[in-house]
């Protein structure tokens, strides 16, 4: 007893216990040393890596939903503190301006927002969130889709804002941001709805009809009296109608329309198909006799309005991605009038010519020219590059990029569609519809199929009637139910769907269908190099001092003058040495992009490029000892005084642990490997080389990757990408195929066909196999419709099949072709 | 075999109902989101089980 009350006592305290090096119960990250934060979650003390984590792990205990931490099956985003920053740019959604661009009244005064969520990793984040927003006093109706992730809460403005809402949930660490559903969403939602309806109406008409045929067919084969014989069919006849003339209408519709542009699609025979079991079910019920075959018809539309349902969502569901990407752009901007005055507009409203101040980490609103003050600036989001970039008066800053170090004020020059942003989604959006090429192909042959089938239907019917035979139009019906490829249709996008579905819950996202097939002709793979082959991030590497100097001197003092400094070098060396304690600097002088100086102890030290370097301090970088890593390969921070170089320190972009055995892989099984690069020569050559790759190229602009993978198809390559980068987004959309890191900027991804989530190289390899399989299981499918098909037409036209034969027949392949298919979830 | 001229209709009218009934619920959004109900199911049933103590 008493070592029990000693343990609980232990538990509680726990002072002296680093808990640096286990993994951090919120995110998973590892705990960097002399870190020793906890929350208390059910009891026990679970380490924590950051205060972040620690402020959202308490909140979410002291909400009472700590059982969030049971029912999750992946760890959470890292925590982020709600720093008054923004939580001023949250309370920014409180003005006038942006409620009326986001929410909406309605009529019992309450007012009603769309959110998009951002860091969600399971099931259990969206329960959290949901359980959070009821929670809140003044909140009345809070609805969040799984599926979609987004959230639609109704609320009394009087008791709470929507200010306060978000800061709710970005207490339980996501993030949440309001969007203007936009017309494009209203419409895909009355697709889907009005889509919906239609399979209601078929499937329960259909579900009466499929009854009253089961008296039908017993009575045709025990007897039935002839009143009632008629009475089912009449019924069946009237309650066949509104799937004919309703949920059937999509069909028509679309057969119509591709008719007109004399385009022969799938769904011209399936309309046919309809309307002449209607007709014909139609005069055999006033006629008396004949077959009647509502419920094939009925059943017909039924499955097939449910099939294109399904993929009618997932195509909606891969184009969000790209709504995500506008939402990157700013909502709003601060304007400075011509009177002086400062007021906060929505971003939308800017003009060319408008003077806009962008504070330190605030996105740019727009394209402009700086007219006062100089920073630096991250544009990541357009290079894929995260080193700042020094700008200063009379300099672009391209909207989209991230303001760094100071606030400057920006003449704007080009806004919406005409942005750099703009320009290249918009290259991309017409790259991605060029590509289709296999997509136009299978329509063509589809085309002639079906006008080859069309033409025996009625040529059957006619050499038939000739004849004089009673039958003939039975056996043109049967020939036609048994022509409809509707196993064929179905052999491919049922084992697609399986397979997609497998790979997304191993990481792999696939966007687009038609992709995973073709993966299996590639021939060529492309890598890019910065944040796909390398981590995207720079690491300290080497370092070197003056040989008169320590190493652990220079380092403490290289410490003291990076501190605060937001620059990734800077970051990477302080991530080196956490343990290192800085000095106290004064006099710190940061020039953007440049270099930091500081005095420590009343001497002025200097760090930062050699450019700077040689021009603050006029030492000359030549010093035999700085040289002897070679360079050229390595990004240099050197570390000085007055009167000496003190340290070299080299940072490179590590390649990723997976990459080389990914690379040996690939070579082994025959594929062409390339590495194309924006970066200089050296460090091009230098990974390339790491990881064996022997084609490279560097220094290459979008254009010329775009050009090269180009030259590649025109040799008969079959050309898959792999890259990350928004200056990739071109060149993947051209492609034959692409692949896009999980942690790729949103434009890259909107145009790859594959996102690799798990943002593991050794995935590819992976998906590469799963298109192998899935190919050899869709060509069984192919080879099993298309016997099918061409062995029952000939059966059918020469009169061996009645139409009820070729319903079931077809039944059968269609359901032998989806099992098939499922074999692959395995 | 006559009581199927009442059987018929009633049953008819029961799909009329079921029809309207279903339109109403894609009206309303039901079918938006198909994936939630089944975790939430998981979830919310572990939380009823708690407050017990």
């Amino acid at each position: 007893m008493n070592q029990s009350v000693e343990h609980l006592q232990k538990d509680l305290n726990s002072p002296d216990e680093s808990h640096s090096g286990q993994a951090c119960f919120h995110c998973g990250l590892r705990v960097p040393e002399a870190i020793d934060l906890t929350a208390n979650i059910d009891g026990v003390n679970q380490p924590m890596c950051c205060y972040g984590c620690q402020a959202v792990a308490r909140a979410i205990v002291n909400a009472g939903h700590s059982s969030f931490y049971r029912f999750r099956t992946a760890n959470s985003i890292t925590g982020r503190e709600l720093i008054p920053e923004f939580v001023r740019d949250i309370e920014i959604y409180d003005s006038k301006t942006l409620r009326q661009q986001f929410t909406q009244q309605d009529n019992d005064q309450l007012t009603e927002v769309s959110l998009m969520l951002e860091g969600i990793t399971c099931a259990a984040c969206i329960w959290l969130i949901e359980k959070t927003l009821e929670s809140i006093e003044g909140v009345v109706l809070v609805r969040v889709n799984f599926a979609s992730q987004r959230a639609w809460v109704k609320w009394d403005d009087s008791i709470i804002h929507l200010s306060g809402i978000l800061q709710a949930i970005a207490r339980v660490g996501y993030r949440a941001m309001p969007f203007n559903p936009g017309v494009q969403q209203q419409a895909q939602k009355q697709k889907r709805q009005s889509q919906q309806r239609r399979i209601a109406v078929a499937g329960l008409f259909g579900m009466q009809v499929m009854m009253l045929s089961i008296s039908l067919y017993v009575g045709a084969w025990s007897g039935m009296e002839a009143e009632f014989d008629r009475l089912f069919k009449v019924l069946s006849l009237i309650l066949s109608l509104p799937v004919v003339l309703y949920a059937a209408l999509p069909f028509y519709r679309s057969a119509i329309r591709d008719l007109r542009h004399l385009n022969v699609t799938m769904d011209v025979p399936v309309s046919i198909a309809i309307l002449i079991a209607f007709v014909a079910s139609v005069w055999a019920t006033y006629d008396g006799h004949g077959h009647v075959y509502f419920d094939s018809m009925v059943m017909f539309v039924f499955f097939l309005s449910a099939s294109r349902y399904f993929e009618m969502i997932a195509r909606q569901r891969s184009l969000s991605a790209a709504e995500k990407m506008i939402q990157s752009m700013p909502a709003v901007a601060t304007r400075v009038r011509r009177d002086g005055r400062v007021e906060t507009i929505p971003a939308q409203t800017l003009v060319e010519g408008d003077r806009v101040i962008v504070a330190p980490g605030e996105t740019v609103p727009a394209d402009g020219q700086i007219v006062k003050g100089q920073t630096s600036c991250d544009e990541a989001l357009l290079t894929g590059e995260s080193l700042p970039v020094a700008k200063s008066s009379g300099d672009a800053l391209l909207g989209g990029s991230v303001n760094l170090s100071h606030p400057v004020t920006l003449e704007i020059k080009s806004v919406g569609s005409e942005t750099v942003l703009s320009q290249i989604q918009q290259m991309v959006e017409k790259a991605q519809a060029d590509k289709p090429a296999l997509v136009r192909l299978a329509d063509r042959v589809a085309g002639r199929f079906i006008s080859l089938v069309l033409f025996i239907v009625i040529a059957t019917a006619c050499i038939w009637w000739l004849k004089g035979s009673e039958g003939w139009f039975e056996i043109a019906l049967s020939v036609l139910i048994v022509s409809c490829p509707c196993a064929l249709s179905l052999a491919v996008p049922t084992a697609l769907s399986v397979a997609i579905g497998k790979l997304q819950s191993n990481g792999l996202l696939v966007k687009r269908a038609s992709s995973l097939e073709g993966l299996n002709q590639v021939t060529h793979i492309v890598f890019d190099k910065t944040g796909t082959l390398t981590r995207g991030k720079p690491e300290l590497s080497q370092c070197v001092s003056n040989p008169e100097l320590t190493l652990a001197d220079c380092l403490q003092i290289a410490v003291s003058l990076e501190t605060h400094s937001e620059h990734p070098l800077a970051c990477a060396l302080l991530r080196s040495a956490p343990e290192v304690i800085p000095f106290e600097v004064k006099a710190l002088l940061n020039a953007p992009g440049e270099g930091i100086q500081g005095e420590i102890d009343g001497q002025p030290y200097f760090i930062g490029n050699a450019a700077y370097i040689e021009r603050v301090t006029g030492i000359r970088i030549d010093q035999a000892w700085c040289q002897s890593y070679g360079t050229d390969q390595l990004t240099t921070v050197v570390l000085s005084n007055r009167e000496q170089v003190m340290a070299c320190y080299y940072f490179c972009d590590q390649v990723r642990d997976e990459a080389q055995g990914l690379i040996q892989d690939l070579i082994s099984k025959g594929y062409q490997i390339s590495l194309l690069s924006g970066d200089r020569e050296g460090p091009t050559k230098a990974i390339a080389e790491q990881v064996g790759i022997t084609h490279y190229a560097s220094v290459m602009t979008p254009q010329r990757k775009a050009e090269s993978v180009a030259d590649l198809q025109s040799r008969g390559e079959v050309v898959l990408m792999i890259g990350d980068g928004i200056n990739d987004a071109p060149v993947l959309a051209s492609a034959d195929y692409s692949i896009a890191m999980g942690s790729a900027t949103a434009v890259a991804k909107g145009s790859a066909d594959l996102l690799l989530l798990s943002d593991h190289l050794s995935d590819i390899k992976n998906a590469l196999g799963y298109a192998h399989q899935t190919q050899s299981v869709v060509r069984q499918n192919l080879g099993w419709a298309l016997t099918y098909n061409l062995s029952a037409i000939p059966a059918a036209a020469l009169g061996f099949v009645a139409p009820w034969m070729a319903a079931l027949g077809m039944s059968f392949s269609s359901l032998l072709v989806v099992l098939n298919a499922l074999r692959l979830s395995r | 075999m006559e009581v199927l001229y009442l059987l018929i209709p009633v049953s008819i009218g029961l799909l009329l109902l079921i029809v309207r009934i279903l339109l109403w619920a894609v009206r309303s959004g039901q079918f938006e989101d198909l994936e939630g109900p089944a975790h939430r199911i998981l979830m919310d049933e572990e939380k009823i089980a708690e407050p017990r103590d």
